[in-house]
């Protein structure tokens, strides 16, 4: 896609911006879709109805409603809030998650920034969500808000070691830290996608890459961080109106963003699962989209499954299992690799 | 050790276990009835909106008697010997025309007890529950069927006849006074029971 922008623009900052964007038209969309589609599944799981008058057909139009009224709504800061940090605090998350897409491939023809370390940034930027997270806790000078920040933060960096060595395994196979690099050795039928390979040792690794993805976006069974029931919103609690928002954005954007690294590593990104049949650049990111958003719909699935998990279960799922499991699964490919 | 495995496989099989039953409520029809749009069925002795239908109300008061919110009103005058009110549809026989029958909706608290005495079965629960009113004062009901000025005939006709027997009765009394001072015999009746008695058909 960057050559056939080049090919018709001269100007560098104009292209870039461009690729900048696209990632963007399918994430604001995206979000409004999922948040009304996560309202309805837990819904009907509970068998309710959820939304259904606003805009006629199943009340398509809520999230859209809901955002204007966030929109018109006050922004409220607290009296005795850091207001810097305080203000900041939501963009930096966005700005996070949105980071993330730079190196996804869309498709075999779109990818950000095509790096030979894809997935080292990613690594590297997506932990950005933690600073922010300790920022709005700290900023609001709320108790629950800290609270939520503290227990965010000691999260994230624990799981992120599981989902690192997870993440490790498929590196070690494709010899290549490029995520483009890594669908291009997934093409061909489905059984060439990594799940499938080198059995059990791939597979438990994806196992263990999607419950340590769930806990890196505070998703439940691992929200303690914004645990309703406890917490009232956790970091959010004293956030209103667009900087909420940004917020319930930035955590939206991060459901996709772990499901697309999922899909990428381990499922074969843009691949079409049956070889040459419906496949291509277009196809390709019908594939991709797809693959993420059926990870997305198992995050809400499980949310709306599973009940949350104590502090200290967390620790024990994170260090007695994920992690062991995690380094079983290296140490096996590294020894099958050499052999 | 092996606690440890068990635990393990344990979670996952239990999480599966519950995912295929969240999956499969996903596919249960909802149980939400759409307030507006689909009415819920009500059960058979649900007890909403009253109404009265006055052809049939012989103007006993019970209701009002049994109202435990005094949110009916009923006012009823007594009907001339020529005017032919009806019967109801029980067989009974009218006498007193109902000039006032009013409930105040907004005090009455669904209790159904004046349902139970009326011995017509005039007045009762009715299925309609939507009447919310932008006044308070539309929630006053009115159910008289006779128009103001019929009303207002009624009354004057009944006080005239109230007139004239009071007006009979004296001259009853005034007859029944001067027979007795004419009498000869001692009479039975001492004064008090006379004024009694023409004080007895007003």
């Amino acid at each position: 896609m960057e050559q056939f922008l080049r090919n018709i623009f001269d100007n560098d900052f104009f292209i870039y911006t461009v690729m900048a964007v696209v990632p963007l038209v399918w994430i604001l969309p995206y979000a409004l879709f999922v948040i009304w589609l996560e309202r309805k599944v837990s819904a009907h799981m509970q068998d309710r109805l959820g939304p259904m008058r606003t805009g006629g057909w199943h009340g398509w139009l809520q999230t859209i409603a809901d955002m204007m009224k966030l929109l018109q709504k006050e922004d409220i800061i607290p009296a005795a809030a850091d207001n810097k940090l305080y203000n900041l605090a939501p963009y930096i998350m966005f700005a996070g998650s949105y980071a993330v897409f730079a190196a996804i491939p869309f498709s075999s023809a779109y990818i950000g920034s095509d790096m030979n370390i894809g997935v080292f940034y990613i690594i590297a930027v997506s932990s950005l969500a933690v600073v922010a997270i300790l920022m709005a806790g700290w900023a609001s000078n709320n108790k629950w808000s800290l609270f939520g920040a503290m227990r965010s933060a000691a999260q994230v960096v624990r799981y992120e070691i599981p989902t690192v060595l997870a993440i490790l395994v498929v590196i070690m196979i494709a010899g290549s830290l490029s995520l483009q690099e890594i669908n291009h050795q997934q093409t061909g039928w489905f059984w060439n996608w990594y799940i499938f390979k080198k059995f059990p040792f791939v597979f438990i690794a994806f196992i263990i890459y999607f419950v340590a993805s769930l806990a890196e976006v505070n998703r439940t069974p691992f929200d303690i961080p914004e645990a309703e029931s406890e917490l009232v919103a956790g970091y959010i609690t004293e956030y209103s109106g667009m900087k909420f928002a940004m917020f319930m954005l930035a955590e939206f954007v991060n459901m996709f963003a772990v499901s697309a690294i999922a899909a990428t590593l381990f499922l074969g990104g843009w691949n079409s699962p049956f070889g040459d049949f419906l496949s291509g650049p277009f196809w390709g990111a019908f594939w991709f989209l797809s693959k993420g958003m059926f990870f997305v719909f198992i995050q809400m699935w499980l949310r709306w499954t599973l009940p949350r998990l104590r502090v200290d279960q967390l620790m024990y799922v994170s260090w007695k299992v994920l992690t062991p499991w995690a380094f079983v699964c290296v140490i096996g490919i590294g020894l099958w690799m050499m052999l | 050790m092996r606690k440890y495995f068990r635990d393990i496989f344990q979670s996952i099989w239990t999480v599966l276990i519950g995912m295929k039953v969240t999956l499969g409520h996903l596919f249960v029809p909802a149980v939400t009835i759409q307030y507006p749009d689909v009415k819920p069925k009500l059960p058979e002795r649900a007890r909403n909106r009253l109404y009265v239908n006055m052809d049939d109300c012989i103007g006993c008061l019970q209701c009002k008697m049994a109202c435990p919110v005094d949110c009916i009103e009923i006012e009823t005058v007594k009907s001339l010997p020529t005017d032919n009110l009806g019967t109801t549809s029980t067989g009974q026989k009218k006498k007193l025309w109902v000039t006032e029958f009013d409930i105040d909706i907004a005090k009455c608290c669904y209790c159904g007890l004046c349902v139970f005495p009326c011995p017509t079965e005039c007045i009762k629960m009715t299925e309609v529950y939507e009447f919310s009113e932008f006044d308070r004062k539309s929630l006053m009901y009115n159910f008289v069927t006779l128009t103001q000025s019929e009303i207002g005939k009624i009354k004057l006709k009944a006080a005239e006849f109230e007139k004239e027997q009071a007006a009979k009765k004296a001259a009853a009394t005034q007859v029944a006074a001067a027979s007795k001072a004419s009498g000869t015999s001692a009479s039975s009746s001492s004064p008090e029971s006379t004024v009694k008695k023409s004080q007895k058909p007003s």
